[in-house]
């Protein structure tokens, strides 16, 4: 992995740079041209709503979803999910999707010559209770190389997607593990130029929410932008 | 400070696709309209691992369809009814392997010239952009492709 250099610029702040060249994918795929603000009248602060029938049975415990138990290490993911100002967004869809313990992804386009895990889908979903808090139960996801680069490898990651109370909230990202040595190499981690906002990629390991002689657990809290435009003050809706 | 966006990566669809979300009235539906595109790059080529998003503000109706090995999508959809405002529309996010944060446009309606004409969004748009949020009548229902990158690049909005 010669070669590398992914310098910081913290003037990007948490918006990650969607031209980000290291990341060669984004050549043909990021839009060239600025975005364009909507007018005050188009902003709207709704979104879809979903509850418990967007769950399936198993789908906090990724480690229950077959006859037998995945290989790996057993891992507690939890944390809360809050707007910009700190309170808690209960009722948010929290999908996730992860490579099994050998860094391989259960889907026919993945060829990374590791074992696929017969007791392992790699997929779940939970809705967030009253206070914002979600928890899922899986194993921890391996790192796998990709063509990138020369001898490019992922951090080992769990893919995140997130729906608020407005659709504008919307996000999709990777949750990443504490100390990951292949953290400086990795252009989609460096694509988040300023090294604060990349920090809260990374999960951490915390004891108070391990189950002894069962699982280890990291917790990791996700912040939602504002809905509208990012430009107005988010309003309390009153249903 | 928000959480930054990644990608969706080549593999979304073991998460995101699991269910038959793409249909937000049911096909049989007298009032259903078939909504299609594809999601094409820079080159033109077509997007095989992209992710396309929809949302009907006034019926609260949400769907999501991934893109097919020709890079196509597909929804059933029912004619929106107005925002205050605005004309009749959808919201639609795309997500994609190579795109690092979800980009968001709007598709109009081609048999609503009249509240087309004044709707506030595509009002602040040149001739081409305004054109290209308008999808168009086929034979197989609506067509509506978005583009990334070139000459008939897609308008993508800040969110």
């Amino acid at each position: 992995m010669s070669e590398i250099v992914l310098p910081d610029d913290p003037s990007f702040g948490p918006e990650v740079q969607v031209d980000y060249p290291g990341y060669r994918s984004t050549r043909l795929r990021a839009p060239k041209r600025p975005l364009v603000t909507l007018p005050e009248e188009a902003h709207s602060l709704d979104g879809p709503v979903f509850g418990e029938d967007a769950l399936d049975e198993h789908d906090s415990d990724l480690t229950l979803q077959h006859e037998g138990e995945p290989l790996g290490e057993r891992i507690i993911v939890s944390g809360r999910v809050l707007d910009e100002d700190g309170r808690p967004i209960p009722g948010a869809l929290v999908e996730v999707w992860q490579a099994n313990a050998g860094g391989r992804y259960k889907h026919e386009v993945d060829q990374h010559p590791a074992p696929l895990d017969p007791n392992f889908s790699g997929a779940g979903r939970v809705l967030t209770n009253a206070d914002g808090n979600y928890r899922f139960v899986t194993i921890k996801p391996g790192s796998y190389p990709w063509g990138n680069h020369e001898n490019a490898w992922r951090p080992a990651h769990i893919h995140f997607s997130l729906f608020g109370r407005a659709f504008t909230q919307r996000l999709v990202t990777q949750m990443y593990f504490p100390g990951d040595p292949l953290f400086e190499f990795d252009p989609i981690f460096h694509a988040v130029r300023d090294p604060k906002a990349r920090e809260l990629l990374v999960s951490q390991f915390d004891l108070a929410t391990t189950t002894p002689q069962w699982a280890l657990a990291y917790r990791w809290d996700i912040v939602l932008g504002r809905g509208g435009s990012g430009t107005t003050p988010f309003e309390e809706q009153s249903s | 400070m928000k959480t930054p966006s990644q990608t969706v990566g080549p593999y979304y669809a073991i998460g995101l696709s699991r269910r038959n979300e793409h249909e937000l009235v049911a096909p049989d539906d007298p009032a259903g309209i078939v909504l299609h595109g594809a999601l094409l790059d820079g080159d033109g080529v077509p997007i095989v691992d992209g992710m396309v998003e929809i949302w009907q503000p006034v019926e609260r109706l949400w769907g999501r369809s991934g893109t097919h090995p020709d890079g196509t999508f597909a929804f059933t959809i029912s004619k929106p009814a107005a925002p205050a405002g605005q004309a009749p529309h959808l919201d639609v996010y795309v997500f994609a392997r190579g795109l690092l944060k979800h980009q968001r446009t709007r598709m109009y309606f081609p048999d609503e010239p009249a509240a087309n004409a004044t709707d506030p969004v595509l009002a602040g748009l040149d001739e081409g952009d305004r054109a290209r949020l308008v999808a168009e009548q086929d034979d197989g229902g609506l067509r509506f492709d978005i583009h990334m990158q070139g000459g008939h690049e897609t308008v993508f909005f800040a969110t």
